[in-house]
């Protein structure tokens, strides 16, 4: 049963996979286009089953300091929404990031700034991996760009957060959202018992035990020199989530004269733009981000050395293309081919941005 | 003779709480907190439940309550105390989930938060320190800032016309059908630190059955941002708070 094969959209893929992942608690409020996630998972009535929590909230800013609450105690608690919703989570993320709370965020970007459009949009890279919210801190990023990963990456994102005890965001947009693909659903998995729950998260406040002291789940610490050293901790993190936890897929780059840099919904686009330019003779690559924080900035290092030049296509007036800048570090040129505003590329559009930009 | 040989059960008349540790209190002398933390942490011990609390601190002089009880707690950002406890209460629904917040965490910033957690009749507790002014920042108003009341922000008084009244949110959630308590008491003398104590275990004992949301709100002093001595400050208390915040049950069922 748990490997049948479904078609249904991005955002009904993560509110599956949460309930087959053991999630706990959900708590989201509406927004297009991600709205489905809280139907999907209203409508499937998980606490009549697994016992997962779902819940409405008043608003983002509520949800995310519920989202808090549940993994102060270790439970895998979640939220979702778009660009101006996750604009409101901002302080949650922050605090949850000082306060080293493991939880899931999705973002089902939209085009801004403001209310802006409720097509798809890729503008909240900025927002997502240089922070957003106040203080020095790090959101592990995934983007995924299917359906599949849509369902595959709860589990991956709860997976990281955990190990490393930091927020992590699936960053996808209303296309992946809101698009139908096949899907193979993960297995179903209990949840796990509060037993369970204290063996993995010693640090859960799931009431005062007689044999330790009290579990205190706080971002403050008015000490100057205490509060250094917290954020030491914090880098010493980031770096261990650097050195181990990036991922990156290759497209025909082995003989690639130039690379397309893309992620999530560009991505798809890009594969298509590949076909189209090697049927010129051109020699396209693409690398496709998986992690956008830890950026894969090592690879591209490299792949300076192989290639002539890089395109990135964003759904954005070019905000990746700076981490891929920084990675090539000036070696070979590397442009931006974007669209704003929630409107999305074409392949062919994209190729003609390749031959105007890098390919001379 | 030692202090174990005079302190037995028939002579004692007062004892430090069991769940309060030996920190330093950063409250100033004279302040409220003081007593109705102490009123917290024996009303945990007497219904047993060190093992089942966690507690919620706001953004606000009670920030560093989590310092002061030996039980689990949660720092929450400003006003958010009753978001966290939502979640905490309704994914481990046999624990015992209070909040402890100030009046501008609860009724300013966190208003949303407070209005809605007690419209879903969470079963948890707010413990709501009401003294008319910010403390940790410097003496600011507050949403519950009386009319005419000097404060740094106020330096004229409060002008109603323009800054708004005194907001009883207390009464704005005694309305809502979530609510099963909303109960307003003080610490001022040592008949209402017993009735404070009573309001507090209904509140706890309420939420451990299910009723609803309680709301106790504790009608306090600030000494030190009224710029007035204790004692002065619990006389203006009575005179000028109480009328506003009139003291007794707004709904207890």
């Amino acid at each position: 049963m748990s490997e049948e094969i479904s078609l249904m959209k991005g955002n009904e893929a993560i509110a599956h996979a949460a309930i087959r992942y053991g999630v706990d608690g959900y708590f989201g409020y509406p927004i297009t286009p991600q709205s489905e996630i809280i139907e999907t998972l209203m409508e499937a009535a998980p606490w009549k089953t697994t016992g997962m929590v779902v819940l409405q909230a008043e608003s983002e800013v509520a949800a995310i300091n519920m989202v808090y609450g549940g993994a102060a105690c270790g439970k895998y608690a979640m939220t979702s929404s778009s660009s101006p919703g996750v604009s409101l989570k901002q302080e949650g993320i922050s605090y949850m990031a000082g306060a080293e709370l493991p939880c899931l965020i999705v973002n089902v970007q939209r085009g801004g700034p403001g209310l802006g459009t409720i097509q798809p949009s890729q503008a909240d890279y900025f927002q997502t991996v240089k922070g957003g919210g106040h203080g020095d801190y790090k959101l592990i990023t995934l983007a995924p760009n299917s359906v599949q990963e849509m369902a595959d990456f709860v589990a991956l994102g709860f997976d990281l957060a955990f190990k490393y005890r930091n927020p992590a965001m699936i960053l996808t947009d209303g296309m992946i959202g809101q698009m139908m693909e096949k899907v193979r659903l993960p297995a179903f998995r209990p949840r796990r018992t509060d037993d369970e729950v204290r063996a993995q998260c010693p640090w859960a406040t799931l009431g005062k035990t007689p044999d330790r002291e009290p579990n205190i789940i706080t971002s403050l610490e008015l000490d100057s020199a205490l509060m250094e050293k917290n954020n030491e901790r914090f880098q010493a993190k980031y770096r261990l989530v650097e050195e181990n936890e990036v991922l990156y897929q290759e497209v025909k780059c082995g003989d690639a004269d130039y690379l397309l840099v893309a992620f999530g919904s560009a991505a798809r686009i890009c594969l298509k733009t590949i076909e189209m330019a090697r049927d010129e003779g051109i020699r396209v690559g693409l690398l496709r981000p998986i992690t956008l924080w830890p950026f894969p900035d090592k690879i591209l290092h490299r792949y300076a050395d192989k290639v002539k030049g890089i395109l990135t296509v964003e759904l954005n007036a070019g905000q990746m293309v700076e981490d891929v800048r920084l990675a090539v570090n000036g070696k070979i040129p590397v442009e931006h081919y974007g669209r704003l505003g929630g409107i999305v590329p074409t392949p062919d559009s994209v190729l003609d941005a390749l031959k105007e930009k890098v390919v001379k | 003779m030692n202090a174990s040989d005079i302190v037995s059960p028939e002579n004692l008349v007062y004892i430090k709480p069991e769940l309060m540790n030996d920190n330093h209190m950063h409250y100033c002398p004279g302040c409220s907190h003081g007593v109705v933390h102490k009123v917290v942490a024996e009303v945990i011990k007497e219904l047993g439940l060190q093992e089942k609390t966690i507690g919620i601190a706001p953004v606000g002089c009670a920030v560093f309550a989590y310092k002061y009880l030996d039980i689990d707690w949660q720092e929450a950002a400003h006003g958010r105390a009753p978001a966290l406890a939502t979640a905490v209460k309704r994914l481990l629904p046999d624990r015992m989930v209070f909040t402890y917040q100030g009046d501008g965490d609860l009724a300013a910033i966190g208003t949303a938060e407070t209005i809605h957690a007690a419209n879903r009749g969470e079963n948890i507790t707010i413990i709501f320190i009401n003294n008319g002014i910010y403390g940790m920042t410097g003496g600011q108003m507050a949403p519950t800032t009386l009319g005419n009341m000097v404060t740094s922000t106020s330096p004229d008084g409060r002008d109603v016309q323009t800054m708004g009244g005194p907001l009883k949110i207390l009464d704005m959630l005694a309305l809502l059908d979530g609510v099963c308590l909303a109960t307003r008491v003080s610490v001022h003398t040592a008949a209402a630190v017993k009735k404070t104590r009573r309001m507090i275990k209904l509140a706890f004992e309420n939420s451990m059955a299910g009723k609803g949301t309680s709301i106790v709100e504790v009608v306090s002093t600030c000494n030190a941002g009224w710029k007035m001595t204790p004692a002065a400050a619990n006389d203006w208390m009575v005179e000028n708070m109480f009328p506003v915040f009139p003291i007794g049950d707004l709904k207890n069922i």
